[in-house]
């Protein structure tokens, strides 16, 4: 799937990465818990997270994820658009909650990682 | 073969990764394989991490051979009492300002063993902990 279908679904908003709409994801993984996150093995999966901080960024440039979606209406900082931009990161805030946010996704066809 | 060296301050929650990030720029430059990119720096992201929470100040020396690289990371801090018991899957001393941080579950020490191919931690109690390990660029 684009990420430009995630965010219409998620009746989400795009923060930054707009170039990188068109990229193709497949899997993906829910988590506030950033060592969580960084057991993954596989590239390319989408984040989905209520942790809106630095941290959250940093897991993704280290786990080679491309793309964030920050649930429940959490606001990206200056810092975390920054960083993203640098790793070629798309950060996407929805007004959704992890919960509906997993639910629409996996329906639309997203597959879990484990 | 490149050596640098960082300072770490603990509770610098947004400065955590930076030399991670420095890590893998300088990797990819050297066309080191992805894989072993992403296991050495969600290793030293981590160690970053653990100093930042849990200790008081840290010093990390990367040190890149054509073959491998090796990461030390020393710090001053409270050190670990039970070092087979933070290794342990959910172990965690994680104050709440850290786990508001979105850390705290204790996997950090874990994913530092699954992906290093040689890892070495010791620690004092008062004095504070060394953690250093090694990725080879080829498979062993
Ligand atoms: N550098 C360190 N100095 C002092 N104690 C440490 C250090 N690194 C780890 N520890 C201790 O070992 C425990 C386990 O570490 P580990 O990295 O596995 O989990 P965590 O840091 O608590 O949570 P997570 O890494 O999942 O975010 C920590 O909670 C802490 O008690
Ligand atoms: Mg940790």
């Amino acid at each position: 799937m684009k990420i430009s279908e995630f965010k219409d679904i998620l009746s989400g908003k795009v923060v930054c990465g707009a170039h990188l709409l068109d990229h193709d994801i497949e899997l993906a993984f829910a988590s506030d818990l950033m060592s969580d996150v960084l057991t993954i093995t596989e590239d390319n999966v989408l984040l989905i997270t209520g942790l809106a901080n630095i941290q959250a960024i940093r897991t993704a440039e280290m786990s080679n994820i491309h793309c964030v979606i920050l649930v429940r209406n959490k606001n990206a900082s200056c810092e975390m658009v920054r960083l993203a931009e640098e790793s070629d990161i798309v950060i996407i805030e929805t007004p959704y909650t992890l919960f509906r946010t997993s639910g629409l996704l996996f329906n639309a066809g997203l597959s879990p990682i484990y | 073969m490149m050596e640098f060296s960082f300072e770490i301050n603990g509770g610098d929650f947004s400065n955590a990764g930076m030399i991670s990030s420095l890590v893998k720029k300088t990797l990819k430059q050297l066309n080191i394989d992805g894989m072993i990119i992403r296991r050495t720096v969600v290793a030293l992201y981590e160690a970053e991490v653990n100093i930042v929470a849990h200790a008081y100040s840290g010093v990390v020396n990367v040190n890149i051979f054509p073959d491998k690289i090796k990461i030390k990371l020393t710090d001053k801090g409270t050190g670990i009492a039970d070092i087979d018991l933070a290794m342990q899957q959910g172990y965690s001393t994680a104050s709440p300002a850290v786990r508001e941080m979105g850390f705290g579950a204790g996997m950090g020490l874990p994913n530092i063993k699954n992906n290093t191919d040689e890892l070495n931690l010791e620690s004092t109690v008062g004095v504070g902990t060394m953690l250093e390990f090694t990725n080879f660029f080829e498979p062993k």
